[in-house]
């Protein structure tokens, strides 16, 4: 199995990585075939785990001159198929490079190679400092990941995403070159290459550094969880409190179905039954929070909270989150099979849009749970199915997919952290129109005009380059009838 | 300084601009964009160009949705009239950086220069706060990117590549912005010295506390400087008082603290801008900031900037200016240090511009050719000859 790869080109990616770190054997690519979103496989020609960003550049070198395109993969948790190989195409896997080259205490920065995991990154500064951004997956998942999907969390209501932490990359470019976006120091001169390359999903090259930024550990951490009749209820103390001008570390919702099926994994005692449980984490300076708290429970005893519980202690705190996070998995307990779907809505539309959801739940017969990050306006709909059942899939997807045109129909987005990959990519002509698609590509284009980075994700059909200095040259997709130049 | 532009126009909306833009892109006639034109002489002198677009035209408000904490705006609106409408809701688009001559600073252009001021501290740049952009290219097309929303990770961020692209890729004519809370009280502890390793080091340990202030900034004039902390929120006060004795414990003087506190935070942005002098924006990394007050002193500067995010102004005045900045450039070498204000002088003898990465520069030549292949928007004005 190599995928029809010259032998020119393995011999290549042999003596840049070592023979002992490039696979090409069916067995061998199986654990690469899928990223965390399952029903997208494919094998990779070859898959390759590069020791050093040296390696790494000798590997996308060889490819480009070859022109066979290739595919990043950080620990391979994405949502969105985002890290799904390409048949005839090689996969760099970057879990090797997973060094803390530098913690610099005195400028609040941190430099990681790309394997390194989040959650490894807020040890390595701890206990003065953290780095914010916290997906679900903080354990497992990459910065290398995390600055390809631009990866937001919980607690980025209040301290916002990666791009907002990430100072400097160096990257690796298509056609092999290595090059430095920003840089340790903030407003490097020039055009902010780093901002659009971060949430890029590995269409402009692939980081093989990233020097972050991160703050102090807050004085105090309160948090609260409350129970509603309703998610309309729960929406309306989400309101008021942000209207307040409380900026929560995290605001979180579940809705009944979510709270039945978390409760049957964590035992937290929830109360199976009650419409909503909104989660409210304040964390910052002691007094203020302290003060700020006692604000929150009043605006959810206001909105119908008629059962607001403070955790006592920290193992109380880790509990309620326990709750929360486990979410999505255990939506296994409740159903064989289910779609996470990851919209976002202007928070004001959340009555209508649940509502809505609720309608096509009912219109297609099946059950849709809803977690969301709430001051962010932040969805993730689980849309339940029975694979085993043949066509409900299909249902479930085709429910799936009008939940996200009801997000688009509120003014919001097709996603808000997941990214777009191959899952969404269909989806993104109903947010962006032909210009605005056509502007995209021209960013692409300037970081890869040969189209070798992570071809077939984010845009909606593949689209090549047009003409470009130098002398012209049939692209592969071209050759096989799979795209036209225009 | 440019030769004077040949004529100016105004377009009234985004289509008209589009419009305009095409047909000067195919005629490959060189433009620029002003807004307030508070910070024109900033660019390099570039290439002559033959029309100015003025966005004077281009200010409305298309939504302010209270609720959800976003508007987008048109970018020729003046800042200060966007903040009024967000003031009159308890609300704020929390970038301040100095507006300029009348206050005519508009978002387009701080949007196109990444100006900020000392709410960056916490809040960051114009390139955290905007969500969403439209853009008027020169192949007449409009074009948008992300959202009105404040998450959202839906196609390329171009929001960010235009933010600090001084008007070199297209016209910015509608920015979709993310508002936050106005603190109804706000409240600042300061202290001085005159030994700057004094100033450094509060300003470090100040730095890396969890104090969830809005802003930390240093200054520097003639021969002492202050460290000053700025509180919003109902605790403000309360906030402010608990630091004095932190600036007290780090051997400051004259450590205060007040609840009016306006002026003192007008200075620090008042002082990123100069009529007569030079200022050079330096920047540099937190613990950079014994140098960046020793390579002021070296040349008889003033220094505002912003602690924990290691960005400074260095402002010089009185004779020899040429001479001064570079000796401010090459003590702080290799950090990148942009000429913004300067008389024409300076400006013809020392670039404003740093040095990026070769290989990055590689990749914004290219990002040019593609969003603007006419090359009509400010030709030469920008980063190594862009």
């Amino acid at each position: 199995m190599d995928g029809g790869l010259s032998p020119a080109l393995l011999a290549e990616l042999r003596r840049a990585c070592g023979a002992d770190w490039v696979f090409t054997q069916e067995h061998q690519l199986r654990t690469y075939e899928s990223d965390g979103l399952l029903q997208y496989h494919a094998l990779p020609a070859a898959a390759v785990l590069p020791g050093s960003a040296e390696q790494v550049q000798a590997v996308v070198r060889a490819c480009a001159r070859e022109g066979v395109p290739w595919v990043a993969r950080g620990s391979g948790s994405g949502l969105s198929g985002g890290a799904l190989p390409i048949t005839e195409g090689v996969l760099i896997v970057v879990s090797r490079l997973n060094r803390v080259l530098e913690v610099d205490r005195e400028n609040a920065r941190i430099c990681v190679e790309p394997g390194v995991t989040n959650a490894s990154v807020s040890a390595a500064v701890a206990p003065d400092f953290f780095y914010p951004p916290d997906p679900s997956s903080q354990i497992v998942c990459s910065i290398g990941g995390n600055v390809a999907e631009n990866s937001g969390g919980a607690h980025c209501f209040k301290y916002g995403f990666t791009t907002n932490y990430v100072c400097g990359l160096e990257v690796v470019l298509p056609d092999g070159e290595m090059v430095m976006l920003g840089g340790k120091e903030l407003d490097t001169p020039g055009y902010d290459l780093l901002g659009a390359f971060v949430g890029s999903e590995g269409t402009l090259g692939v980081a093989t550094k990233a020097w972050l930024r991160v703050v102090p550990v807050p004085e105090t951490v309160k948090t609260l969880v409350a129970f509603f009749d309703s998610t309309h209820a729960a929406g309306e103390a989400v309101g008021e409190i942000v209207t307040s001008g409380v900026v929560p570390g995290a605001i979180e919702m579940m809705d009944k179905l979510a709270i039945e099926a978390s409760e049957q994994m964590a035992h937290a005692g929830y109360p199976v039954g009650r419409g909503a449980a909104l989660l409210v984490e304040l964390d910052g300076a002691e007094d203020e929070c302290e003060a700020r708290f006692e604000e929150v429970v009043r605006i959810c005893e206001q909105c119908g909270s008629d059962d607001v519980r403070v955790a006592r202690d920290e193992a109380e705190r880790q509990l309620f989150w326990k709750t929360r996070k486990a979410a999505f998995p255990a939506m296994g307990r409740i159903s064989p099979n289910y779609f996470v779907q990851d919209g976002v809505i202007p928070r004001t539309k959340l009555p209508e849009v649940l509502d809505r959801i609720d309608e096509l739940a009912a219109e297609y017969d099946m059950k849709v749970a809803n977690v969301f990050h709430a001051g962010d306006g932040n969805l993730h709909p689980l849309v339940c199915y029975d694979g085993a059942v043949e066509g409900e899939a299909e249902r479930a997807e085709e429910l799936s997919g009008k939940i996200l045109e009801a997000c688009l129909d509120a003014g919001g987005s097709i996603t808000g952290e997941h990214g777009v990959g191959v899952d969404k990519r269909r989806y993104m002509p109903k947010m962006f129109g032909e210009p605005d698609l056509a502007a995209f590509q021209k960013l692409r284009c300037a970081f890869d005009p040969a189209g070798l980075a992570n071809p077939g994700k984010v845009m909606p059909t593949p689209r090549l380059c047009g003409e470009v200095p130098g002398p012209y040259r049939r692209h592969p997709l071209e050759v096989a009838g799979l795209a036209e130049r225009f | 300084m440019a030769a004077a532009p040949v004529a100016t126009e105004h377009p009234e909306s985004p289509e008209e601009a589009a419009e305009l833009l095409r047909t000067l892109g195919e005629g490959g006639q060189a433009i620029r964009v002003r807004g307030g034109g508070t910070k024109s002489t900033w660019p390099a002198a570039g290439e002559p160009v033959a029309v100015e677009v003025v966005t004077d035209g281009l200010g409305r408000v298309v939504e302010h949705n209270e609720g959800d904490f976003t508007a987008v705006l048109e970018a020729g609106m003046p800042l200060v009239r966007a903040q009024e409408l967000f003031t009159s809701t308890g609300q704020m688009f929390a970038l301040d950086p100095p507006l300029g001559e009348g206050d005519a600073a508009t978002l387009g252009g701080v949007l196109a220069t990444a100006d900020s001021g000392p709410l960056r501290h916490r809040y960051g740049g114009v390139r955290d706060l905007v969500v969403g952009i439209s853009v008027a290219l020169s192949d007449g097309s409009l074009a948008k990117a992300g959202g009105r929303v404040i998450k959202n990770v839906a196609g390329y961020d171009l929001g960010k590549l235009f933010a600090g692209s001084f008007g070199t890729l297209g016209l910015a004519v509608t920015v979709s912005l993310r508002l936050h809370p106005r603190p109804d009280e706000t409240a600042t502890a300061w202290g001085s010295s005159a030994d700057p390793a004094a100033l450094a080091g509060a300003a470090a340990t100040l730095a890396a506390l969890p104090l969830e202030a809005d802003c930390l900034d240093v200054a520097w004039r003639e021969d002492a400087g202050q460290v000053l902390v700025r509180f919003g929120g109902a605790a403000a006060e309360r906030q402010a008082a608990a630091v004095v004795d932190r600036l007290r414990a780090a051997g400051l003087d004259d450590v205060r603290a007040s609840a009016d506190d306006d002026a003192r935070w007008s200075a620090q942005r008042d002082g990123q801008r100069s009529a007569a002098g030079a200022v050079l924006k330096v920047s540099g990394r937190p613990a950079d900031l014994p140098a960046v007050l020793a390579a002021a002193r070296d040349a008889g500067g003033s220094v505002v900037g912003r602690a924990a995010l290691g960005l400074h102004w260095i402002t010089l005045e009185g004779e020899d200016l040429a001479r001064r900045v570079e000796a401010v450039r090459a003590a702080l070498a290799p950090r990148q240090c942009t000429l913004q204000d300067a008389p024409d002088a300076v400006r013809s003898a020392a670039p404003p511009w740093g040095e990026p990465d070769p290989g990055a520069l590689v990749v914004m030549r290219r990002v040019k050719e593609r969003f603007d292949p006419a090359r009509i928007f400010s030709p030469g004005s920008f980063v190594g000859g862009i």
